[in-house]
């Protein structure tokens, strides 16, 4: 069994991927639990698809892919901000519009210039983590160790932040700073993982361990710890499950991801739906039977 | 203009106030022509008022009159389309360090990932600075403020698993171990039980008595408005401000209120 394991690491392209798996499911579970806590998920949802375009004109200028999906991920959540802050449009509302107009450009470009080049667009939208190069494992490194650096050093303000807004500006913090910061990083997050879930599927990276983590411990720190070792897991696994039954990389590692999802939560010690039901415990098959039943009543 | 008022929405506080019982201080937190817009809607418009050190203030008036947002503005936390606040001659935004300030409860996501230390230490953030860890004189002041707020028990407690009078006291010890000047709590007293309500009032007292400038929004006339010296009473503009017995005439409160009063006998 371990050797199974083992054996295909010997080749060069499954040791560039484990590294970048583990890298991901680093970066991803720290910057995601602070777009959790701030329920905003749905903006990792809009900086991920709006990276295409940026993507997609890099590959065309012949600069690098990953500054030109990192440009297009700030614009496009700069885009979002103004329609929001201009107009009565609402932050959901806006989010929508901007990141499937920025989608569409993407892929629009990227059908034109997939007929000249070999550059497959299915590579940016699900992932291919078999296929990063030497020079895509550095990137990645460099970039997780920027995003860890600022996490770090930027802990406790981050949090005070996210936990209570009004507060830290009341306090003199520079929220609006802040704020931008935290869309540097995700967007950053999100170019580091392009290679290894794709586009679409990044914010499971960035929301699912982390909320994971959030069934099991009641920190934020601990959060991120926590939700880094599932993220690596089951990067690690859908690595495996993609080399062994040649499945796409990131729909293998966000199924992964949300097994252990599912089992945290319904096994969680202190808040599982079954190992914790609201009313008083029962074995675990009147439990199942009992959520059943409340989900056809209401 | 009332001869109570010592200072209302159409006159700048000119003369010195004739404020029985204060043998303390001159006002250091002067508000100056305040007004507030959302979108089309006038929150609030010109309001001079000044709070007094060594005082416990409380803004009160009738839902929606504008007392979060008159907190909120004087502290910059919505933007103000004239006027401003100054402390000892100095805009106040631009000495935040000196405040604390509680927004309302309701305000905050309760299932944030957190313990209660979490939340108190928040209150050291701005004073140990960029990059720093926090201090040990830091870990001591989050110790004494737990203690004095009864919650030494509680600092490992999730905060989620906190009732609401429990959530305000540590909301209080995170203002406590902030060192501030100037304490402004929105709506301490929404939902709490009487425990907790005659802790936070046994506080802001000390507070006032060291020589604290606190302010309070207080949504009800019930009996605990008797616990504050003075009053800001609001509905969009200035009622009246100054003492709590001058404030809390029936002709303030029929102005405050309209016809809606539901009128309490002030037994002080």
């Amino acid at each position: 069994m371990l050797e199974t394991l083992i054996e295909p690491l010997q080749s060069g392209f499954m040791q560039r991927a484990i590294i970048t798996a583990v890298l991901v499911g680093i970066v991803c579970a720290s910057v995601g639990s602070y777009l959790m806590v701030q329920r905003l998920a749905l903006l990792g949802d809009a900086i991920s698809h709006s990276v295409l375009p940026g993507l997609a004109i890099a590959f065309i200028i012949g600069a690098d892919i990953f500054i030109g999906a990192f440009i297009a991920g700030i614009v496009s959540t700069l885009v979002i901000t103004w329609i929001r802050t201009r107009s009565q449009i609402k932050e959901d509302a806006a989010m929508g519009i901007v990141f499937s107009a920025f989608f569409a450009l993407g892929i629009t470009l990227i059908t034109i210039v997939q007929k000249d080049n070999k550059i497959d667009l299915n590579h940016f939208l699900f992932g291919n983590i078999l296929s990063v190069t030497q020079e895509d494992v550095i990137n990645t490194a460099i970039i997780t160790a920027i995003v860890l650096t600022i996490v770090l050093l930027l802990y406790k303000e981050l949090m005070f932040y996210t936990f209570d807004p009004l507060g830290a500006k009341a306090a003199g913090l520079p929220t609006n700073l802040l704020d931008f910061g935290l869309m540097i990083l995700i967007a950053l997050t999100i170019v580091a993982s392009l290679q290894a879930v794709g586009v679409i599927l990044v914010l499971a990276m960035l929301i699912t361990p982390g909320a994971t983590a959030y069934l099991l411990v009641t920190r934020l720190h601990q959060m991120m710890i926590l939700g880094s070792a599932i993220g690596v897991v089951a990067s690690i696994s859908g690595m495996y499950l993609s080399y062994f039954f040649n499945l796409p990389s990131g729909p293998a590692i966000v199924l992964v991801a949300f097994g252990m999802f599912m089992l945290a939560f319904l096994f969680s010690p202190t808040q599982g739906v079954l190992t914790h039901p609201g009313s008083k415990s029962r074995s675990s098959q009147s439990g199942i039977w009992r959520e059943l039943k409340g989900l056809l009543r209401s | 203009m009332k001869t109570f008022t010592f200072c209302t929405a159409d006159s700048t506080p000119r003369q010195p106030h004739q404020v029985p019982n204060d043998t303390t201080s001159m006002a250091t937190l002067r508000v100056q022509h305040l007004s507030v817009k959302y979108r089309l809607v006038e929150a609030l418009r010109n309001i001079n008022c000044e709070l007094k050190p060594g005082r416990l203030t409380g803004i009160i008036g009738p839902n929606g009159a504008g007392k979060s947002t008159l907190m909120k503005a004087m502290l910059g936390l919505v933007t103000t389309t004239t006027g401003q606040t100054l402390y000892q001659g100095k805009p106040l935004i631009e000495q935040l360090a000196k405040v604390a300030y509680v927004p309302q409860r309701s305000q905050i996501d309760w299932t944030y990932p957190a313990i209660v230390w979490d939340v108190v230490m928040m209150g050291r953030v701005r004073k140990t600075g960029w990059f720093h860890r926090f201090s040990t004189v830091s870990r001591h002041l989050a110790t004494e403020a737990l203690e004095r707020v009864g919650m030494s028990d509680f600092r490992h407690r999730p905060i989620g698993q906190l009732s609401g009078g429990q959530q305000q006291r540590v909301f209080l010890a995170k203002a406590l171990a902030e060192e501030a000047e100037i304490f402004f709590f929105d709506e301490p007293l929404a939902g709490i039980d009487k425990k907790t309500e005659a802790v936070i009032f046994e506080i802001l007292h000390e507070l006032a008595e060291a020589g604290k400038t606190v302010l309070v929004v207080h949504h009800d006339l019930g009996a605990a408005i008797a616990n504050f010296d003075d009053l800001i009473l609001l509905n969009r503009e200035l009622i009246a401000s100054g003492s709590r017995q001058q404030v809390l005439s029936a002709e303030n409160l029929q102005r405050a209120y309209g016809g809606q009063v539901v009128f309490f006998s002030e037994a002080a």
